[in-house]
């Protein structure tokens, strides 16, 4: 590996920016995240960047790197050509913050309108429940994800078209996944995907599912189950003459 | 005049990770006004990256299991320093603290018969941990965070908090200012919980994230509280060792409980050679009865990989010294080799450990279940901290609670593994509920704006420093030299001595630290706003280690190898004098009642 590489960072906030090119020594191991660090440390102590773990668990340190959307705390520079800049860019779909930063918070308000959780009333003996392994698999798949958001910023929906007043995103189309496929709630979100959360916009391009970073099968395990159930209840004829008899 | 936003609640807590956000569920549940303020987004706080699980005794996997077997382990993997007081409520609630989170919508594993499913963790006697596979903490702090958003408390994300208000000698809110833009704010408040976690980073090798800066010890400190049981810093043995940029990085606790072993570069089982009197009974003498415990057989006992962190991070220590280390300065952490054992165990480790195989995959290339880790101690957990009532948390400054890694009493000496996430639980609770009756009891209290002149006076010198001032990430690596190097996993009186005098020279430092640009998302100003915290825990932990002339729990002195039986009657507190200097003491142990005795007995 090569003992120096260039990274070409934005720089700027929600007035504008530019790219800015920083070179840096590299180590065997580093990942993004180390270079920006190391960036940071030495040459622009200001430089803006989220990160938490450092281990891809806690999804804060989201970003475009070279036009892919990815973790740089899990991209490792080995894994990069580094005969050319890096380019790093904050996610598209969010408005900026400054630097690497974006602002998320509409995530934050979109699960706000999310029905909640409501269970059955406890049944097993001793006031709880009793559950099977195999039955909470399904939903501890989407449970794994870490709230990076990287699939809202790749979906064209709202990266392209801008529906973020309608359209919940595939990250809160998973979130209302593992809420109506959980083994306790009986809470009822059919009627609120189709109307107010607008899952008929997605169009199954799968984009979302690629760059997740816990390999959660967005689009087949989630998206498209919950779309059966709005077409069942609303587009299948006989059930729909079933609801007029 | 400084401009700031105001925005008043009853209980205002600080810190959004399992022990902030428990509490802000039980004040709101109360009917009060709650404000939550954390450093980071909401969901990202330290809690989300725990892995091996939460401590509780459900007996779901071993019926031999209740509150008293638990609390005696917590008391024993505490060498006794612990606030009995605390270890017992903890052992009884936790069983119903962990049940609630599923009503809110928490999936642990699952016991063939459908119910949460344990773990085998180090010093807990019994399968005792409720897990979702490796990575309990996200699903812990989620359904938290989920549940909490529908409970009425207002979050402010990404603001830090940078001094606490007084009025008189009770607490009266709080004054920071928001990251994102650098606007100042104040949160005046009836009650304050603070739940702001640990001080990791104030060590070079560390598992934790840039959060842990102490703020949260630094705040009541300065506001009048004690602090209690500094010396004892946590390494936890498992971290990763290469490559170098992840060096820290928890491995956890969970790989050993499902049967991973310890091997020196002989390919030996060293742990077999140095097991502690206290835990001799309960420990395996062979390879075959450790796998047997494993395995769930109830006659067999724990092999010595599940012995204390203290210990076990002690024995990795003394093999790496003693050239006995791997390539990069470790030991070998192997889980492959249950393959003679289980078929599909490729698979089972995927399953039982999935972030663990994807951690090791992505960030060494190493396939753990073909190969065996390389890992070394890495500073993991504050036992120490914020001294409160066992009961309501209250610090001795009215009005001011403390729940989570920033309060102390629970662990003594050492914590257990799992002890954590039940700790922020049961104590979370108990301080939202005692915070919001405070609250109830007496009025909102005066706000004296000086303090709050004072404080964003001070915050804003870097900048008058500028870009030519000191360095401060610099400035924070040369402080994570000195406590790595000086007050480590092994101490000396001599070294401590070094590490006060590099901890003054630090200070002047950091008083001419410097940051260009503007007050937005600035980093480099963040930076700068932690260092006088780190600063002050680090001066706290290196006194109370040089007072304390003992070995014990987390504490190991070179100078002073053995366990005193005189040094196991006291805690030791430090808390601020008369003119600004830190005064470290000793406080004897209150006296164990009757009962609690007799179940020590019972268990030894
Ligand atoms: C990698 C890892 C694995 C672990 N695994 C386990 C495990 O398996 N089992 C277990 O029991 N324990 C485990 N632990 C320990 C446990 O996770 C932590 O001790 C626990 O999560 C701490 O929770 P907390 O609520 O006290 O604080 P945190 O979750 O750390 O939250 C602290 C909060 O305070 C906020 N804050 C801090 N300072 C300020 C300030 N100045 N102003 C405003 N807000 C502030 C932060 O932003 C954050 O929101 C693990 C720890 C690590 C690092
Ligand atoms: S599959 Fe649907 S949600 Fe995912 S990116 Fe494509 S349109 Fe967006
Ligand atoms: S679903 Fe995947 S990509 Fe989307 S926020 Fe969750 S972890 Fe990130
Ligand atoms: S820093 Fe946590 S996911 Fe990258």
């Amino acid at each position: 590996m090569a003992d120096r590489a260039m990274f070409r960072i934005w720089r700027g906030d929600a007035s504008g920016g530019k790219h800015q090119d920083y070179t840096t020594p590299v180590d065997e191991g580093m990942v993004v995240l180390d270079a920006v660090h190391r960036i940071q440390a030495r040459q622009a102590p200001d430089m803006a960047v989220r990160w938490n773990c450092k281990a891809g668990k806690c999804g804060s340190c989201s970003a475009e790197i070279n036009g892919v959307p990815k973790l740089m705390c899990m991209t490792r520079l080995s894994d990069l050509n580094l005969d050319m800049p890096v380019i790093l860019e904050p996610m598209h779909a969010f408005p900026s913050i400054r630097d690497l930063v974006t602002d998320v918070s509409w995530n934050f308000r979109v699960k706000k309108t999310i029905k909640k959780f409501r269970p059955r009333a406890p049944d097993a003996p001793d006031g709880t429940w009793r559950m099977q392994q195999a039955d909470v698999e399904r939903v501890q798949e989407f449970r794994k994800c870490i709230e990076c958001f990287l699939c809202q910023d790749v979906c064209h929906v709202l990266r392209e078209h801008h529906k973020h007043d309608e359209f919940i995103g595939p990250r809160f189309l998973v979130y209302a996944a593992a809420l109506e496929m959980h083994p306790l709630d009986v809470e009822d979100r059919v009627t609120d995907l189709k109307d107010k959360h607008s899952i008929g916009y997605c169009n199954i391009t799968t984009c979302c599912r690629q760059v997740c970073p816990e390999f959660i099968t967005i689009t087949e395990n989630a998206i498209i189950p919950l779309k059966e159930r709005v077409v069942d209840r609303y587009f299948d004829p006989l059930k729909q003459l079933l609801n007029i008899l | 005049m400084t401009e700031y936003r105001s925005y008043p609640y009853d209980v205002l807590v600080i810190g959004a990770g399992g022990a902030g956000l428990r509490a802000a569920i039980e004040a709101a549940a109360t009917g009060v006004k709650v404000g939550v303020v954390c450093k980071s987004l909401l969901g990202k706080a330290h809690t989300v990256m725990a892995e091996g699980g939460v401590a509780a005794a459900l007996a779901n996997v071993d019926d031999r299991d209740n509150w008293r077997v638990h609390f005696a382990d917590t008391m024993r993997g505490g060498q006794y320093l612990n606030n009995w007081r605390m270890a017992e409520l903890h052992a009884k609630e936790a069983p119903d603290r962990v049940r609630e989170l599923e009503a809110w919508g928490a999936l642990f594993d699952r016991t063939k018969d459908g119910r949460i499913l344990q773990r085998n963790f180090g010093g807990h006697r019994y399968p005792r941990l409720a897990h979702v596979g490796d990575r309990t903490g996200l699903e812990m702090i989620r359904t938290l965070q989920d549940h909490g958003i529908h409970s009425g408390m207002e979050v402010h994300m990404e603001c830090t908090v940078l001094s606490l208000l007084l009025d008189g000698g009770r607490v009266a809110g709080a004054f920071g200012y928001d990251r994102e833009k650098g606007h100042f704010m104040m949160w005046p408040a009836k009650a304050v919980v603070l739940a702001t976690g640990g001080i990791g980073r104030a060590f070079k090798i560390t598992s934790n994230s840039w959060e842990y800066t102490g703020d949260g010890d630094a705040l009541a400190y300065r506001a009048g509280a004690e602090l209690l049981d500094m010396e004892f810093v946590q390494f936890h043995p498992t971290g990763m060792v290469w490559p170098i940029s992840v060096r820290g990085i928890l491995v956890t606790e969970g790989v050993r409980g499902e049967g991973g072993v310890l091997r020196n570069s002989d390919g030996k089982r060293f742990m077999f050679d140095d097991i502690p009197d206290l835990y001799k009974e309960q420990t395996a003498d062979t390879e075959d009865e450790g796998w047997r415990y494993t395995m769930g057989d109830k006659n067999a006992r724990r092999p010595p990989e599940l012995l204390t962190r203290d210990h076990v991070a002690r024995c990795i220590n003394r093999e790496v010294k003693a050239g006995r280390g791997t390539p990069h300065g470790g030991v070998f952490l192997d889980i492959a080799w249950i393959k003679k054992h289980i078929k599909n165990a490729p698979e089972h480790i995927k399953r039982k450990l999935p972030s663990m195989y994807h951690q090791f995959k992505e960030l060494a290339g190493i396939d753990i279940t073909k190969e065996a880790m390389e890992v070394g101690p890495t500073t993991h957990y504050m036992m120490g901290g914020i001294r409160v009532d066992g009961d309501s948390q209250m610090s001795t400054v009215p009005g001011l609670f403390a729940a989570g890694e920033v309060a102390a009493g629970l662990h003594g000496a050492n914590r257990l593994g799992g002890n954590s996430l039940s700790d922020l639980l049961v104590f979370g609770q108990r301080a939202g509920r005692f915070a919001a009756e405070f609250a109830k009891q007496n009025g909102a209290a005066a706000i004296d704006e000086a303090q709050a002149e004072a404080a964003a006076a001070a915050s804003l010198a870097p900048f008058e420093h500028g870009a030519a001032g000191e360095n401060p990430y610099q400035i924070q690596y040369d402080l994570q030299d000195s406590m790595q190097d000086l007050v480590g996993i092994v101490r000396m009186e001599d070294e401590m001595q070094r590490a006060l005098g590099a901890i003054d020279a630090l200070r002047t430092r950091a008083a001419r630290v410097g940051i260009g640009g503007n007050r937005q998302y600035n980093n480099g100003w963040h930076t700068a706003m932690d260092l006088d915290n780190m600063l002050l825990v680090s001066e706290a932990i290196t006194r109370a280690a040089l007072l304390r002339k003992e070995s014990r729990g987390a504490q190991f002195r070179e100078d002073y190898p053995g366990k005193d039986p005189e040094w196991g009657k006291y805690n030791i507190v430090a808390r601020r004098g008369a003119d600004g200097e830190m005064l470290v003491e000793k406080r004897a142990i209150q006296p164990m009642p009757g009962e609690l005795k007799a179940v020590i007995e019972e268990m030894k």
